[in-house]
């Protein structure tokens, strides 16, 4: 008697028959010549095409350019990351404290990897002078970027459940509207502005903050950092270089110190520490 | 007395309070977060908060940009 073998196909519970393999399962699906095995794209020609079926394998089978249905899509998309990845990133509940040219590329980021929950805040409204390194678009120029921002998470991941605060945070009002969530993506302008909020979180809440402090200007990449320097506290940047006239803000280096932030955020959430 | 600042062990002269401190440093007080003993330090209580023997301090310091 032949055992079946339990599966996912295009994200649905599928009985596999035993020796089955990828090349049996793709002719009930004509014309789909994309196909997505355990999360990796399969070459025309791969070996793994004629490999049985083993347990828990996940296989999609899509037709080129065609849109798949949301379930599906969502499924596609968890099926880059392993499982145990997965799982603790659904989880996951982060508030991002400033959406300028570091918290915009954490929120798309974070976003990206499917993240459960998103607060973003911020007072401001999209500028021209923001185009040059944050993650906006002509057409939300006059937007609060916090409607902005999120109609790009929209449009990147649908499945993340996005929160808007639409106000400036200060000493009096962070710990209420962040205190929350267990994780802050610090992501403010100026130098007092995430003292204040550092002071504030690390004071009157749980939270872990993932702060991001020396960025401006170009060059010198490999001395952005993460480095852990309190307890509930790690700072992404080179440390030292700040915004000044004549040394400003570009895309570059801002998005690197926003890369380390993301990431520290995506191994607390994985592995609840940061190996720096 | 002995204060262990970011790490490396220095020596000071008592009484010292933490706003002391952060000004002998040259540390921009606006500009920074500083945690004695694992426990964050609000603003607020520098002038008030009288540093012992053996007490670690860490200071972080910000620079802008965002």
């Amino acid at each position: 008697m032949l055992h079946t073998i339990e599966i996912t196909v295009n994200g649905e519970p599928f009985a596999a028959k035993e020796g089955d393999t990828v090349h049996t399962l793709q002719k009930g699906f004509p014309s789909c010549e994309v196909v997505i095995l355990n999360g990796y794209a399969l070459a025309p020609g791969d070996a793994a095409f004629d490999l049985p079926l083993t347990p828990g394998d996940s296989v999609f089978f899509i037709r080129r350019g065609e849109m798949p249905k949301k379930e599906q899509l969502r499924a596609m998309m968890a099926a880059r990351h392993t499982p145990g990845v997965q799982a603790a990133v659904e989880k996951g509940r982060v508030a991002v404290a400033g959406l300028g040219g570091l918290g915009s590329n954490i929120a798309l980021s974070l976003a990206r990897l499917g993240i459960g929950e998103l607060l973003l805040c911020d007072y401001d409204v999209v500028e021209p002078s923001n185009l040059n390194r944050q993650q906006y678009y002509v057409r939300h120029l006059g937007l609060p970027k916090t409607l902005a921002m999120k109609e790009l998470i929209e449009q990147v991941n649908p499945f993340v459940r996005v929160k808007t605060a639409n106000v400036r945070l200060t000493a009096d009002n962070a710990a209420s509207i962040l205190g929350g969530y267990p994780i802050v993506a610090e992501a403010l302008d100026s130098a007092q502005g995430k003292a204040m909020l550092i002071e504030t979180l690390l004071s009157q809440t749980d939270a872990v903050v993932v702060s991001g402090s020396g960025m401006a200007g170009f060059g010198g990449c490999n001395r952005i950092r993460t480095r852990r320097l309190m307890s509930r506290l790690y700072v992404c940047g080179d440390g030292e270089t700040e915004a000044t006239p004549g040394r400003g803000l570009m895309a570059p280096r801002v998005s690197v110190c926003a890369g380390h932030q993301a990431d520290a955020i995506l191994s607390l959430l994985v592995q609840g520490a940061v190996i720096e | 007395m002995k204060l262990i600042l970011n790490g490396e062990e220095k020596e000071y002269a008592p009484p010292l309070t933490v706003e002391q401190l952060v000004a002998l440093e040259g540390f921009r007080p606006d500009r920074i977060a500083l945690e004695r003993n694992g426990e964050i330090v609000p603003k607020v209580q520098y002038a008030q908060t009288s540093l012992c023997d053996g007490d670690k301090i860490e200071i972080v310091s910000f620079v802008g940009g965002g």
